[in-house]
């Protein structure tokens, strides 16, 4: 039985993959069936679901598509998530290795400076950089990793920790190998499987912080994103308060489908042991 | 009570570099947004070429950036976060008076998905892997899913749209005359649907890592010892099995707290609570930098202190931490 097999056969490894398959298939199909630009009007304006067939999910308040809306959203949401995941994975490995191979002075400063990012509730500071330097899809990706990478970075230098001592490093060492060199061939290859197990956490977070950035208006402004729509249904609540839930439902679909896989991995991780 | 003091000390000389981390992050920030506080001051007031050349001579804005690090420490140190253009008051005062609803808010949400999370994580652990376990476990999760804010505005779509059980914003009715009691109720009414909102997300936390602690005293020796004596299960499961998952339960107090601040960001503004997340909003909607990263700051401050609180309180509980010290 292959691995991906015995992933799935775990309830929430399969309910988990089917709803990130259906979120990824809506991202990528979103030109395909909605080839205008979403932020175009296309019919009466506060047009309830299941009215007219052309447009399923109804209007907003300037009658653009809902439905086309929610297939571009999940593209933005996409895109974002799976950039800062590998942003601060990326940026967490290389430091959490520097500080857990270099210790003493290096070791020191780069956690110190780890503390301080935690410190710092991580939405604030996402929030501050991105009103500071303008909202755009790469400020916002460089937002939400400037505060996610600390888990990965702890992480590294934990593992990075252990592997300094074995006896391949030290073999390493004594061919003459460069230590930033040993470092990121020999020890942070070897380090990443446990960082990358916080990838489904991250991704989920993600995915949260954009949608919460473009709620309060910081989203980039010539996207479609969930967090953006419901804000724009926010306005009109009370008349038409399917035009904030239907995003919000989307969000948690995905959301939850990301944390299902986690369970999913995890699960199936832990059965591989248990075998073993 | 020498062990706590020595604690609180070494706590403190911890977060003295933390916190010079901190202040040079949100001077960095400062000095790439657009403009200067003379820019922010001159759109208020107006002025020619002149006035400004001679404010940022007397604000010191002509000097070298290690210069105004310097004179930003200086100020710092004198307490003092600068002036807020928006609210033409010091940005410390401004804080201050929107901490205690920030406060109100955390503390009651906390109180909320502590409590609830712990005693669900409690029904979930006494049986592992069972129906209810597996319900728990999957609906938390679900919950954990759920952005803030949107659960925020469906909350008061439900409760104060249609219901209209609560009210729909704002931390007390405007000109009330209400006082004492009265008063308080009214907040108590105003603040149920955000501590909902706020405090439902984070309870999968509590109620996972309750059940998974759990789930591990299950499988202790002392456990075994406790059923081979004949104690009954229901004590078995508070008294030996709960208990011994609950210690870890506090240190995540002080872990969710920076979380929680930041997730009050978006339920302030849902709901225009007037706290520091509401005050962060408004200060990215006017383009206040000096204002948020005053909030920074002080929200750093904060989460020191929490977690300085929280270790405290960890000490008392667990009287193995620091003892190792007291002999040393």
């Amino acid at each position: 039985m292959t691995i991906i097999h015995r992933f799935l056969k775990t309830p929430e490894g399969l309910a988990g993959a089917l709803l990130l398959a259906a979120f990824v298939l809506v991202a990528l199909a979103a030109p395909f069936f909605f080839p205008r630009d979403p932020l175009s009007i296309a019919g009466p304006a506060l047009l309830r679901p299941f009215q007219d067939w052309s447009l399923p999910l109804g209007t907003d308040r300037l009658g653009r598509d809902v439905l086309a809306g929610i297939f571009h959203g999940a593209r933005t949401s996409l895109a974002v998530s799976l950039a800062a995941a590998a942003a601060s994975i990326a940026v967490g490995a290389i430091v959490g290795t520097l500080a857990g191979f270099g210790g003493g002075w290096t070791d020191e400063v780069l956690m110190r400076i780890t503390d301080a990012f935690q410190t710092v509730p991580g939405f604030l500071l996402a929030l501050a950089f991105v009103s500071v330097v303008g909202p755009s899809l790469g400020v916002v990706v460089a937002a939400i990793a400037l505060s996610a990478w600390t888990g990965p970075a702890r992480i590294a230098r934990a593992e990075v920790l252990s592997i300094r001592e074995r006896d391949y490093v030290a073999s390493a060492r004594v061919a003459g190998m460069h230590p930033l060199e040993i470092a990121f061939r020999e020890v942070l290859p070897n380090a990443l499987p446990p960082v990358l197990a916080l990838a489904s956490v991250i991704v989920a977070q993600a995915i949260l912080v954009e949608a919460a950035l473009s709620f309060l208006g910081l989203g980039d402004p010539n996207r479609v994103t969930w967090g953006g729509m419901i804000a724009e249904g926010r306005t009109v609540l009370r008349s038409a308060p399917f035009l904030s839930i239907v995003p919000g439902i989307a969000l948690v679909l995905t959301v939850l489908g990301v944390y299902l896989a986690g369970e999913g991995a995890v699960e199936t991780a832990a059965k591989r042991r248990s075998l073993a | 009570m020498n062990r706590a003091l020595r604690l609180i000390r070494r706590r403190l000389i911890g977060a003295i570099p933390v916190l010079l981390i901190v202040i040079v992050g949100t001077f960095l920030l400062l000095e790439t947004a657009p403009g200067d506080a003379v820019d922010a001051y001159i759109v208020s007031t107006g002025g020619d070429a002149g006035l400004i050349e001679a404010l940022r001579q007397r604000w010191g804005l002509d000097q070298s950036p290690m210069t105004r690090l310097a004179t930003y420490l200086w100020s710092l140190s004198h307490l003092d976060l600068g002036h807020s253009v928006t609210f033409s008051r010091p940005i410390l005062d401004v804080i201050l008076e929107r901490l205690p609803n920030t406060l109100l808010l955390m503390g009651s949400a906390t109180a909320l998905s502590f409590g609830l999370g712990s005693a669900l994580g409690i029904v979930a652990g006494a049986k592992p892997g069972s129906f209810r376990d597996r319900f728990l476990s999957i609906g938390s999760l679900a919950l954990y899913a759920v952005p803030g804010f949107w659960l925020g505005l469906v909350l008061t779509v439900l409760f104060s749209v249609q219901l209209r059980w609560f009210p729909i914003s704002g931390i007390e009715t405007i000109a009330s005359g209400k006082t004492g009691l009265g008063r308080a109720l009214d907040i108590g009414r105003h603040l149920v649907l955000p501590v909902a909102a706020l405090g439902f997300i984070y309870l999968a936390l509590y109620l996972r890592m309750m059940r998974t602690g759990m789930a591990e005293a299950w499988r202790q020796d002392f456990v075994l010892a406790a059923k081979a004596r004949g104690i009954s299960l229901r004590r078995i499961v508070i008294r030996h099995v709960a208990r011994n998952a609950l210690l870890p339960l506090v240190t995540m107090l002080g872990l969710q707290s920076a979380q929680m601040l930041g997730g009050s960001v978006v339920i302030e503004t849902v709901f225009s609570v007037p706290g520091l997340g509401r005050l962060a909003q408004e200060a990215v909607a006017s383009r206040d930098t000096p204002l948020l990263l005053g909030i920074i700051l002080v929200s750093a401050v904060l989460v020191i202190a929490i977690n300085l609180i929280v270790d405290i309180l960890y000490a008392f509980l667990d009287p193995r931490v620091g003892a190792s010290e007291a002999t040393a």
